[in-house]
């Protein structure tokens, strides 16, 4: 098909405008955490910053936690993300390979209705769980630990695998596992040796969408952490944002600290999203 | 005699004839597999599930375990009586509403974007995965800052360009504020939409373009008559999933405004959160939230009807 030239044209300006729109307050955030507080409060803003300071990284990175050292609980924050995103990512996604597999390929009772309920509550709002799973934590003494917190996002983020691997293994065709079980493969050693390599696109798909899932949840964390024994970097983010408004280079440093895992881990699997989206939520 | 019954259809719809075991195998392997993700989800759910209803008709006022009045539906009853949850009810209705149709709307404009034959595609779909990606409280924070009355690049932006030079509280009154957060609620979600609509997009068949052009229609009729139409399953599935998102908002209206000025931002979701764990009335914080679980359910429950209706086959 031949475009004509003034659509194309239109669409490159169309393009520009966008790119601008996006990465304009994404350079401001960075900006604002390297400029320095003088700049930031100066009575006109100052887009460019007079002295660049990489001082906040710094205090992110050295200085010690506790007590009202906000730059150290930063760093402690992100800790405690990574271990919980990560966790629950792993969990979710072993849990959602095995029961994908089971929806995708196996007859048995109740199968949609199983289904259905998986997807029933991964649309629960958390406001709805969140009062009686506070009760519940606190009975068994796992309020402010990492540990409540990866519980209650691997039963969030496993719905979620389960969905999307499923869709992704009804696509591929059954011969090749059939072929693998004529030559004497268990189901299960099928679905190691020959179904899973094949899946890998979309575990690694689903694996990033369940990180950025975990990574920036924010409710549940706001209520079950109190402490930077389990505090994550949303929650923190949040409660610096309420206390120093007036300096917001520091949330700006945590802010693309934050910011710097999940976009990384798009921007390298950012062909896949397009049909991991669908896949996950689109595919009946 | 039903499970039997069960284990010979089961046998019969199987593709290959099994060559290890029978249905029954086959149903025990099923739950082997499902057993694990079972445990953790229902586990952790349906005990909260139970309970919130069991809160929800007693007249729980704090965290303390105690004896609490039962109150039987009168916590739902309260939430339709209550005159602060109507206004609580319009801004939620209010966010959603245009947050949804917004991004829609650019979203369509994105997509066409990313689809257009433009050099350098991977670039420009890289700059749109970015608010995506950005967690939602940063995404909040961020804009709260940009927003300062002070010193805010808005108010530098329209003082540069001499547009205005006065110090704008752009979080300061109680509608502005709102359509304000709805702006950075636009600027992240836009993108997630957009690649919704790009996946519907490429299966749009080329020809159909041509065809289209052969019968003398412009790029605007084309969109109007042969995008839009097959576009429609795409969208209707994106929109319902917004418009559940958008209506359990909760994080970025507690980064950026708190639920104010003047309970000008609380919607469903935080104003909910506020009557459970500030005011302590967990009873009719439950009965809210079982509310809110009901009604994103209606929107759910249309959600997979579409879904079943197979209207997104043949969509990779």
């Amino acid at each position: 098909m031949r475009t004509s030239r003034r659509y194309l044209a239109f669409m490159y300006a169309m393009a520009v405008l966008m790119a601008v729109i996006i990465l304009a307050p994404f350079a401001w955030l960075v900006i604002s955490s390297i400029s320095s507080p003088a700049d930031l409060v100066s009575s006109h803003v100052h887009w460019l910053p007079e002295r660049p300071t990489l001082e906040r990284y710094r205090q992110i990175f050295t200085s010690a936690s506790g007590g009202d050292n906000v730059a150290g609980d930063f760093r402690v924050a992100m800790l405690n993300s990574l271990i919980v995103a990560g966790s629950t990512t792993v969990i979710s996604l072993v849990l959602g390979c095995l029961g994908g597999y089971a929806f995708a390929r196996l007859r048995f009772p109740f199968r949609r209705t199983t289904l259905m309920s998986f997807l029933a509550i991964y649309m629960l709002p958390p406001i709805a769980l969140v009062i009686p799973l506070y009760l519940a934590l606190s009975g068994l003494g796992l309020l402010d630990t990492k540990l409540g917190l990866i519980v209650t996002y691997c039963s969030l983020v496993t719905p979620f695998c389960l969905w999307t691997m499923s869709n992704y293994f009804l696509s591929l065709p059954p011969e090749l596992e059939e072929a693998a079980r004529v030559d004497g493969c268990s189901r299960f050693g099928a679905l190691v040796r020959v179904v899973l390599p094949l899946a890998r696109p979309a575990i690694l798909a689903t694996a990033m969408f369940g990180f950025l899932l975990a990574w920036d949840e924010f409710l549940y964390s706001l209520i079950f952490t109190s402490t930077t024994n389990s505090k994550t970097i949303p929650v923190a983010i949040a409660e610096f944002t309420g206390k120093f408004s007036s300096d917001f280079g520091l949330v700006a440093a945590g802010g693309v600290l934050a910011a710097l895992p999940p976009v990384l881990l798009a921007l390298v699997f950012q062909r896949f999203i397009v049909g991991g989206l669908t896949a996950g939520a689109v595919k009946g | 005699m039903t499970g039997m019954a069960i284990a010979t259809r089961i046998r019969r719809r199987i593709r290959v004839p099994t060559l290890t075991g029978t249905g029954t195998r086959e149903v025990r392997f099923a739950i082997a597999l499902l057993l694990p993700a079972a445990l953790v989800v229902f586990g952790v759910v349906i005990y909260p599930v139970g309970r919130t209803l069991v809160l929800s008709l007693f007249g729980v006022d704090s965290a303390m375990p105690g004896h609490y009045p039962f109150v039987g539906l009168r916590n739902y009853a309260k939430a339709f009586t209550d005159p602060a949850f109507y206004p609580v009810l319009w801004h939620t209705v209010y966010f959603t509403f245009v947050s949804t149709a917004l991004e829609l709307t650019l979203g369509i404009g994105v997509a066409m974007v990313l689809n257009a034959p433009l050099k350098a595609r991977w670039l420009w779909r890289s700059i749109v995965v970015l608010p995506w990606a950005l967690p939602t409280i940063v995404d909040g924070a961020l804009w709260r800052w940009i927003y300062n009355g002070q010193y805010g690049a808005l108010n530098g932006l329209l003082s540069t360009l001499h547009i205005s030079h006065t110090d704008h509280q752009w979080l300061g009154s109680p509608f502005l504020a709102l359509n304000m957060v709805i702006v950075a609620d636009v600027w992240k979600n836009t993108s997630i939409v957009a690649f919704f609509v790009l996946a519907g997009l490429q299966t749009i068949p080329h020809e159909l373009y041509e065809a289209a052009r052969m019968d003398g229609a412009g790029p605007v009729r084309s969109f109007l008559r042969v995008t839009l139409p097959l576009l429609r399953p795409s969208i209707a599935v994106v929109l319902i999933l917004r418009t559940i998102e958008a209506f359990k908002v909760f994080d970025i209206i507690y980064v950026m405004t708190g639920g104010g000025p003047a309970s000008g931002t609380q919607t469903v979701a935080f104003y909910t959160y506020q009557q459970a764990f500030s005011n302590q009335l967990f009873g009719y914080g439950s009965a809210l939230a079982y509310l809110i679980a009901l009604a994103v359910f209606a929107l759910a429950m249309v959600y997979l009807r579409i879904l079943r209706q197979g209207a997104m086959a043949g969509v990779r």
